[in-house]
């Protein structure tokens, strides 16, 4: 089983040389950290920068310089600054090559609700919506089952969602699986992870093809 | 030249009334107009609909103004950092109106150009869409969404000259160049106010056209919500 790490040490090996990606707050955050560092890729972040850095130094912080997590940063050579609808001008125009955020819940048919839970917390959408709406290459990087065990990959998504039918892949805990017509298709197992605790994990339909190779880290 | 400039937030801030809407700059507490927020504290402006992506932190940005409950409404896409505004939220105090990120500056920026209303893919299938026209293009759907009708909107720029032309810097530029020119009158408070001929025409952010006040903001506190470092090596 695969801890928040490991999920961003899988997911890291899908950025590919040349991409521009975003990364949503919480896990895909730290996908930036394992990526190669013989490839070239930019990190935007949606509040208006592209080519983001690591945090800054202690006493080098720039309170006009942040993330969209409201997080202190850097820029790298070749960074620029833009305005929202510039920076949601290159989600929804699809220059944005990779796309990886978090979610409560994921159904077969690739919805996705990460916003609201009624009555509970109303934290708003902030750009998911935009992004998922727009993006044509979504992960998602999220944990295979909540805290009281039940499957957050569903046949339906119970909470009020971000976006329909636009999930591509999904990151757990537990696997890698690509959302189809069909359902999930199980490609990956976390390493000591078997195909019955998969399964057993999984609510939605969960389409299995041969041997499940091991995920290689 | 057409000089935009008045002597201090008094001035500048001339004609806000209870129960207008106003546009207010900022992503988080970076690049918020400080000084205009302070002074609508001041005057004690009630019923104000507030156009803005976040609603600030319990003590300072719109959280002053939700304190003092002067917000009636509040127009945003994520709120999660205001304590007060969840309670005032879930009483139903307060209204509020959550808007995808992308979508508000598009609505802003419609306002800005001359557009009645864009079509987005932003939220289609949602709550956010329900009632709204959707249509499609090339099979893909889309959500019809109104450009947003405001009175004021107040923006924080980096530099600006008596002509209101505007420099913004770093991610402290967000919503405040969109804002610009999408309310009836445009306020601008900048860190520096400098004489007209003083900017590079070529490097200009904002054209002055889209401002009819500027003022030589003061004392910004330019809080940081998450500071975040690493260790020097």
């Amino acid at each position: 089983m695969l801890d928040k790490i490991g999920i961003a040490k899988r997911i890291a090996q899908e950025v590919r040389d040349g991409y521009y990606v975003n990364l949503g707050i919480g896990i895909p955050t730290l996908v930036a950290n394992y990526v190669r560092n013989d490839i070239s890729v930019e990190f935007q972040s949606e509040n208006g920068v592209l080519g983001m850095g690591p945090f800054p130094f202690e006493g080098e912080e720039d309170a006009d310089i942040i993330n969209a997590g409201k997080q202190t940063i850097t820029t790298l050579p070749g960074a620029s600054f833009f305005d929202s609808a510039t920076s949601f001008g290159m989600i929804r125009g699809k220059h944005v090559d990779l796309t990886i955020l978090g979610a409560m819940e994921v159904s077969e048919k690739g919805d996705i609700a990460n916003w609201k839970i009624p009555g509970k917390m109303v934290k708003g959408m902030g750009g998911a919506m935009d992004l998922v709406a727009s993006a044509e290459n979504i992960i998602v990087a999220m944990m295979h089952t909540n805290r009281e065990g039940e499957s957050k990959l569903l046949k339906n998504c119970s909470l009020p969602l971000t976006g329909v039918q636009c999930v591509k892949k999904i990151v757990t805990n537990l696997a890698v699986l690509e959302v189809t017509e069909n359902g999930f298709v199980l490609l990956e197992r976390a390493p000591g992870v078997s195909v019955e605790e998969i399964k057993k994990a999984t609510e939605g339909h969960l389409i299995i093809h041969g041997d499940i190779p091991e995920m290689k880290l | 030249m057409i000089r935009k400039t008045v002597s201090n937030v008094e001035e500048a801030l001339k004609g806000v009334e209870n129960g207008m809407t106003f546009m207010l700059g900022g992503f988080g507490l970076c690049g918020i107009p400080e000084n205009a927020i302070t002074h609508l504290v001041k005057l004690e402006i009630k019923d104000i609909t507030c156009i803005s992506n976040n609603a600030g932190v319990d003590d300072f940005g719109l959280g002053l103004l939700l304190h003092k409950r002067q917000i009636k409404k509040m127009i945003s896409s994520y709120v999660g950092e205001n304590d007060e505004f969840e309670r005032q939220m879930l009483s139903g105090e307060l209204d509020v109106e959550l808007t995808p990120q992308g979508t508000l500056a598009e609505k802003c920026r419609a306002a800005q150009a001359g557009f009645p209303a864009i079509y987005t893919p932003a939220g289609y299938g949602t709550e956010v869409a329900e009632g709204k026209e959707t249509r499609e293009f090339d099979g893909k759907m889309y959500v019809l969404e109104e450009a947003y009708k405001a009175d004021f909107a107040f923006v924080k720029a980096w530099k600006g000259d008596e002509a209101g032309n505007l420099i913004f810097k770093g991610t402290a530029r967000n919503f405040n160049p969109v804002m610009c020119g999408a309310a009836k009158i445009t306020v601008a408070e900048v860190e520096e106010l400098v004489p007209a001929g003083t900017l590079d025409p070529n490097e200009i952010h904002i054209p002055g056209i889209f401002v009819q006040r500027i003022f030589q903001g003061k004392n910004y506190e330019k809080r940081i919500e998450q500071r975040t470092v690493r260790k020097a090596p």
